[in-house]
């Protein structure tokens, strides 16, 4: 039994365990975004949900990216087929609510559903206080990386993207982001 | 038996109300015509998409998936070629958006060189291996004094 | 719970059976040995009565049952019910302690009467892999939770699972396979702790297992592919997926070790090469269960983990130090003294051979690997998909076909320059004629063409001893051709197995490189009335048509194949909507013909019915690959079992 051969053996197992030890750390599906940091993709999107006053636009209206400049932007892209939509969606309305009056856009953008069950949805759900718009062939979707439903993207006032985020969000992240961006564009 | 449509009609609402997403439904573009410029497209069309991952699916390609996300990608890949874009344009768009994990297959830069140089590596480390140890077991044994 | 007890107990009666081997090795007493051997069958009857009970509680809807709780439905066919034993991971890991608990047993009652410490100590192996599962069991793994309060229904199996026969046909010869590989291993760990490894007894006892769990695993292979290609909608067999990967890696040092144990039994050569293979493929099965199950791969076998990886990850630790330190501990006992006569001869292939198996098993290794070790080393992601895998393994995969063509061709020891010739020259005239076929057909792709030369080449090749040996004992000995055959095949189980397994590999290479290389598509949207044509078919889209079933809404469409103006037959693709899930399940139609089939998937429909999208692809020689896989399967069982109308048993491969 050689002895000294079997520890350096052993000795080698220690770096494939330390490799999968932190793998087990990690979360696969989970893809960072190169996005953040960069400028927004221009989008010119129809309106089909209008939310309600005062944050509302008429049916058909076109909503453009170019006239949001000088607005915190939140693009909040889901689903009505999406189940973790339905977690952040009270919150996304009320927080979109609470920022009226001021330069925050909060917008929806539905991804690969139609507008009718898009509509119905959002009746279910108790209504939005924001607008939701179409977009047709998931153009923008896929301009903003899209992976998965929810995902929410957070604007700064010179329409560059700040932050993304997958999966449902909370208040207080929603809060952290736009009131840091605001305050950044206020200067 | 002939199997009415009406019946498809309340079938498909119910499967719709059982399922929790509308199902989709496909785009109802027409098949390209066979005209030679359109086939070379789609030929183009899928050797990019073949090499661009699909972000909703475990590891197929946009060109492989049936998904819509995959499909409505294509469709991105098809219109970028079609205007004029090269390949390795179209795929510099989607990592922009998605990251290097989008192409099915490293670049071979950097750190990536790895995954392609070890197994070749070990190739013709092992035909060494072999080629001496061949020698060796066929050289005749020497004469014991 | 009495299952749950029962694999409580079970734990102490394997702890009971791992101590009791060392102390009888050290006092020499065989009645403690006895002993151990009860508790290896005693461990077989707990976890077969928690198995059991497990199905019993899917059977009666027994909501109760935490596993129960999660795959049963009162809606799912019995079929599936039953099946779903190993539909999600906790019921799994119960399969795998099952069937292991299964090969031990068997192992104990065919071997128990031999003398040494061969067999207590691959016992003892094979009741510590028990023990870990059995942990799992108890721990992250446990599929006997108490469930209250007990739900009236479950969502029932994942919709993937519930669609396909081949669900109850794939996973246990997996398992099967998988597991078994864990056989040789303790047959590996016992030779190294009795000190026979330096003989050759314990890799013939071993053959016959390896090979048994080869053949299964090969199948199990071929029938998920098969399964792949006939659910999930896309017309292709293998995407490269860390799960399939994991089971071809193990699969691919298996064949290495098939062959190169043939210059071992012969040569008295290539025992430490051939005992780290035995140990590799092990530790690579324990390593594809803990990439599949523990989440760190994405993969569509991927199942959401919590702590059961971390368990995995100690186990693994253990095994391969343990592994290691044995095998480099007694590498100094297994130097070859043997010589080669010559460098033209099959050792010569055989070391290729093994080569290059081992080497597309490290590419598909490194390639399911990477992502991970890239993110540990520089935090970015990448994607290690199939442009990587076709890449890398094509060099390979045309060269192994080469080998097994000139591997039969070329005899043992030497062969003469004259004796080269009249061996590799003729098989040629396959390679030629497969080559101008290939051309005809349209190929232009180097690698394509280069396989269709080489499987034309070693199919050739592997024929022709087939009637070398028959004309030989036909002259020799007058007998007919049926009866030479089986007396050849009889008196060299080994070697005739080899090249029917051989012949198998070649038809599914056959199937493989047509499907890549011919393949052609068509996707349209088409109303009720117009057509589809692909490759000279056309077909009529006559109906689309719905209908309830208890667990699932299923919607078709009823395509007729046209022979100019007759209808032909029928193919209805169809999409199949679980309440549960949130795409819907497409069952593509395959019409299966001698050079292909045509696949036919339902797409999208129009919710009136008005009208469908139908992707029609055609998919040349895809029936050759199940049927290379029965071939194989064919030729293990040759060289497994005494085929023979008399005649002596010679051991000559």
């Amino acid at each position: 039994m050689n002895w000294k051969r079997a520890g350096i053996a052993a000795a080698c197992v220690v770096p494939v365990i330390l490799v999968f030890g932190y793998g087990l750390t990690k979360d696969p599906k989970e893809i960072p975004s190169p996005l953040p940091g960069h400028e927004a993709s221009p989008f010119a999107l129809e309106v089909f949900a209008p939310g309600q006053p005062p944050l509302n636009r008429a049916p058909g209206d076109t909503v453009r990216l170019a006239d949001l400049k000088g607005q915190v932007v939140v693009l909040n892209f889901w689903a009505s087929w999406c189940l973790s939509c339905r977690d952040e969606h009270q919150i996304l309305s009320e927080t979109a609510r609470s920022y009226a009056g001021k330069p925050v856009h909060f917008l929806g953008v539905l991804y690969d559903d139609e507008a009718d069950n898009g509509t119905k949805w959002i009746a279910q759900m108790g209504g939005q206080s924001y607008p939701s718009v179409m977009d047709p062939g998931a153009l923008t979707a896929i301009n903003y990386g899209l992976y998965g439903v929810p995902e929410t993207y957070f604007l700064d006032t010179n329409g560059r993207i700040a932050y993304k985020a997958t999966g449902p969000v909370n208040e207080r992240l929603i809060r952290h982001f736009v009131d840091s961006l605001m305050a950044a564009g206020a200067k | 038996m002939t199997r009415v449509p009406g019946v498809l009609v309340f079938v498909v609402s119910t499967a719709l109300a059982a399922a929790q997403p509308a199902p989709r439904q496909g785009s109802v573009a027409p098949a390209p015509q066979s005209a030679f410029a359109d086939s070379v497209l789609d030929a183009r069309t899928a050797a990019v998409a073949s090499q661009l991952r699909c972000p909703v699916c475990q590891g197929l390609s946009i060109q492989d998936s049936p998904s819509e996300l995959s499909q409505q990608m294509r469709a991105v890949v098809k219109d970028q070629l079609r205007a004029g874009k090269t390949p390795d344009e179209v795929k510099a768009y989607f990592i922009s958006k998605y990251g290097e994990w989008i192409l099915l297959e490293p670049k071979p830069h950097g750190f990536n060189i790895l995954v392609y140089a070890m197994p070749v590596a070990l190739v013709v480390a092992g035909l060494a291996v072999i080629v001496v140890a061949v020698r060796k077991w066929t050289r005749p044994p020497s004469p014991t004094p | 719970m009495l299952a749950r007890d029962a694999i409580l107990v079970s734990m102490a009666v394997v702890l009971f059976g791992i101590v009791a081997v060392p102390v009888a090795v050290r006092k020499g007493r065989r009645d403690w040995m006895q002993l151990a051997y009860a508790a290896v069958y005693t461990n077989f009857l707990l976890v077969s009565v928690a198995a059991l009970a497990m199905v019993y509680g899917l059977v009666t809807h027994d909501f109760s049952i935490s596993y129960v709780a999660q795959v049963g439905s009162r809606e799912t066919p019995l079929f599936y019910t039953v099946i779903s034993l190993w539909g999600a991971l906790e019921g799994s890991i119960l399969f795998w302690a099952w069937v292991l608990s299964m090969y031990a047993a068997a192992v104990v009652w065919i071997n128990s009467r031999r003398a040494g410490n061969l067999v207590p100590y691959a016992s003892a192996t094979l009741l510590f892999i028990s023990f870990f599962f059995a942990i799992l069991l108890v721990g992250p793994a446990n599929p006997f939770g108490s469930v209250f309060p007990v739900p009236q229904d479950g969502p029932g199996p994942n919709p993937l699972l519930q669609n396909h026969i081949l669900m109850a046909v794939h996973p246990p010869l997996l398992y099967l396979g998988y597991v078994g590989m864990s056989v040789p291993f303790a047959f590996a760990v016992g030779a190294m702790l009795s000190g026979e490894v330096e003989g050759d007894d314990w890799t013939k006892i071993t053959r016959r297992w390896t090979l048994s769990a080869w053949a299964l695993l090969s199948a199990a292979i071929i029938a998920g592919m098969w399964w792949s290609y006939d659910v999930l909608g896309w017309g292709g067999y293998w995407a490269w997926d860390p799960v399939e990967n994991a089971s071809f890696i193990p699969w691919l040092t298996a064949t290495a070790f098939l062959h190169s144990v043939m210059v071992q039994e012969r040569r008295a050569m290539l025992r430490l090469w051939n005992l780290n293979l035995i140990v590799g493929t092990f530790l690579l099965t324990i390593l594809g269960t803990f990439l599949t199950r523990s989440g760190i791969v994405s993969s569509v076998h991927s199942f959401t983990t919590g702590t059961i990886g971390y368990y995995f990850l100690g186990f693994i630790a253990i095994v391969m130090v343990a592994s290691l330190v044995l095998v480099a501990g007694n590498s100094e006992r297994l130097r070859s003294t043997g010589r080669f006569d010559s460098i033209a001869s099959r050792e010569t292939v055989f070391l290729l051979n093994n080569l290059f198996l081992t080497a597309f098993m490290f590419t598909v290794l490194t390639g399911t690997l990477f992502p991970l070790v890239e993110e540990a080393v520089n935090g970015a992601k990448v994607s290690v998909g199939e442009p990587f895998f076709n890449r890398m393994s094509l060099p390979i995969v045309v060269t192994l076909l080469f080998l097994m063509g000139v591997g039969p061709a070329l005899p043992w020891k030497a062969a003469s320059s004259s004796e080269i010739k009249s061996k590799l020259l003729p098989p040629a005239g396959g390679a030629v004629v497969m080559l101008v076929v290939a051309l005809v057909a349209g190929a232009r792709n180097a690698y394509a063409l280069l396989a269709f030369a080489f499987a034309g080449y070693a199919a050739f090749a592997n024929l022709r001893e087939y009637w070398i040996g028959m004309r030989a004992r036909h002259t020799a000995h007058g007998e007919g051709w049926g009866t030479a055959l089986v007396r050849l095949i009889g008196g060299n189980r080994h070697r005739y197995g080899g090249y029917t397994a051989h012949l198998g590999i070649i038809l599914v290479a056959f199937g493989v490189a047509a499907s890549s290389t011919f393949r052609s598509e068509h996707e349209a949207t088409i109303k009720p009335g117009e057509t589809i044509s692909l490759a000279g078919q056309t077909l009529r889209l006559k109906e689309m048509w719905g209908r309830e079933e208890p667990q699932r809404s299923v919607v078709g469409a009823t395509l007729e194949v046209m022979n100019g103006t007759t209808v032909g037959g029928t193919m209805e693709p169809r999409m199949n909507f679980y309440p549960m899930s949130q795409s819907p399940v497409p069952t593509p139609a395959v019409r299966s013909g001698f050079f292909g089939d045509l696949y036919v998937n339902l797409q999208a429909f129009r919710q009136d019915g008005s009208n469908a999208t139908i992707r029609v692809i055609y998919e040349p020689l895809v029936p050759w690959i199940w049927t290379g896989g029965g071939v194989v399967v064919l030729g293990a069982l040759i060289a497994i079992f005494p085929v023979g109308v008399g005649g002596a048993r010679r051991r000559e491969a």
